[in-house]
């Protein structure tokens, strides 16, 4: 990403939250700065935000169970949300859900803040539900999440398995918003991470301004479909 | 296709205390009490049921695609399943299964993701999440679009590829098979009986399925 363009950058903690509403024009290089981060994320409509990131219909519209670059994140109202316009991991993972206090408690024990101070256990769930809360929204937003940097992969019997080593120290995705979106993420680990120490990873955010998708975009032309799903986003802003 | 598993049901028909058949494009809103058994029949086989699960008394916990398949590790559901909520509660488990394998990733179809998989002049066609949305109207206890999230779609084969492709592949269901759950708890079931012309799945031919219910021992 060239350094003039970068309107700022902000480093998310392990285990931590954000959010932030990624303007159209602009787009997000999120980076696994150690390797094997998780980025747990979910997206909404910020001026109608019943609105939001649907797993299925992305994964359908372009026969998907993995996102990369040339590929796109569609709303249930059939509009991209984000374009993948630049992916260095190859694999990231929209199936595998978030971590909740249960899960983690069942393979970390307890880890309170009065103990641990900052350093106390967050898990997917949790961090999604308050970081939601400030935006006003609560449970009955909270659907299947993407995971950034992470891969699960799935067997022919139909098994998930989460693979080690996915993303490398310095591996980047980045989005483009391609309508103006509410943005959550988490650094939580993936829930099917069989570390035996509760690691997260830090993560660093880039944004910086970006032209729109032309007609001859990558992400646009990947699919007939994501033509069409570029075609209803325009509509929307006419 | 390996590892499919059958397991019939030793509940009669004759013994059912509640039965119905639901049109194809129809909605379906109904509660199965605790301990109760709920079984949906596939009458003319391969039509795509979308289902909906809620905590009877806590709509905003309701059924959850990816911690339904996280906790078995599994992206298919059969015999043994538990549909797991967003909060973490086992809704219903799997009892009974003639089928074999249900998806829980192809989702519902709607008026806008048929524009993009088929046709912007597709807008009109009939879909799923409408009936979802007519449904949980008629139902009249304050639910509205946010409810509406990742669904089962029970006799539909939707497999991922190890390389992390999903493709649609002919349906396994035939006449006459069934799936069959027990409530774990109070639930309220929300059914669209998919109405798709636009995909093979179905052999473009929506039809009716058949929702029973068994009282059981504790219910």
């Amino acid at each position: 990403m060239e350094q003039a363009s970068i309107l700022w950058e902000e480093t998310v903690q392990p285990g931590a939250s954000w959010s932030h509403v990624l303007k159209r024009g602009t787009a997000l290089r999120i980076t696994d700065i150690h390797g094997g981060a998780n980025v747990g994320a979910l997206f909404y409509n910020f001026e109608c935000p019943v609105e939001r990131y649907n797993m299925p219909d992305t994964l359908k519209a372009q026969h998907i169970a993995r996102l990369t670059e040339g590929f796109v994140l569609y709303s249930d109202m059939g509009r991209v949300l984000c374009s993948v316009v630049a992916d260095t991991v190859g694999w990231h993972d929209p199936i595998g859900g978030c971590s909740n206090a249960a899960l983690l408690t069942a393979q970390y024990g307890e880890n309170r803040y009065q103990e641990s101070r900052n350093e106390c256990h967050r898990n997917g769930r949790d961090s999604f539900l308050v970081e939601l809360g400030k935006w006003g929204l609560g449970p009955r937003d909270l659907g299947p999440n993407m995971n950034f940097f992470s891969c699960v992969t799935v067997s022919e019997e139909g098994h998930m398995e989460f693979r080690e080593g996915n993303s490398a120290p310095g591996s980047y995705i980045e989005l483009r918003a391609e309508m103006n979106v509410l943005t959550v993420l988490n650094t939580c680990p993936h829930p099917l991470d069989r570390n035996p120490r509760y690691d997260p990873k830090p993560v660093l955010l880039s944004i910086r301004r970006a032209a729109p998708a032309g007609s001859d975009d990558p992400c646009r032309l990947s699919r007939p479909e994501n033509g069409r799903g570029f075609t209803l986003t325009e509509r929307y802003f006419l | 296709m390996s590892g499919i598993k059958i397991v019939e049901s030793r509940l009669d028909a004759a013994d059912a205390v509640y039965s119905c058949v639901i049109p194809a494009g129809e909605p379906w809103l109904h509660e199965v009490r605790q301990g109760q058994y709920f079984r949906i029949v596939d009458l003319k086989g391969n039509q795509a049921v979308d289902t909906l699960f809620y905590n009877a008394h806590d709509y905003a916990d309701r059924y959850s695609a990816q911690d339904t398949i996280r906790e078995q590790r599994n992206i298919y559901l059969t015999t043994g399943t538990k549909l797991m909520s967003s909060g973490g509660t086992v809704l219903l488990t799997i009892v009974a299964d003639t089928c074999g394998r249900h998806d829980t990733l192809g989702g519902a179809c709607a008026n806008e993701s048929n524009m993009v998989r088929y046709a912007i002049e597709k807008r009109h066609m009939h879909a799923c999440r409408s009936s979802f949305l007519k449904g949980i109207i008629d139902w009249d206890h304050g639910m509205s679009k946010r409810d509406i999230t990742s669904n089962i779609n029970f006799f539909m084969n939707v497999p991922v590829t190890p390389d992390g492709r999903l493709t649609f592949e002919d349906g396994i269901s035939n006449p006459g098979k069934y799936v069959e759950m027990r409530a774990e708890i109070d639930v309220l079931v929300a059914i669209s009986n998919c109405p798709q012309l636009n995909n093979p799945c179905n052999a473009y031919d929506p039809t009716s399925v058949q929702a029973l219910i068994w009282d059981g021992p504790e219910s």
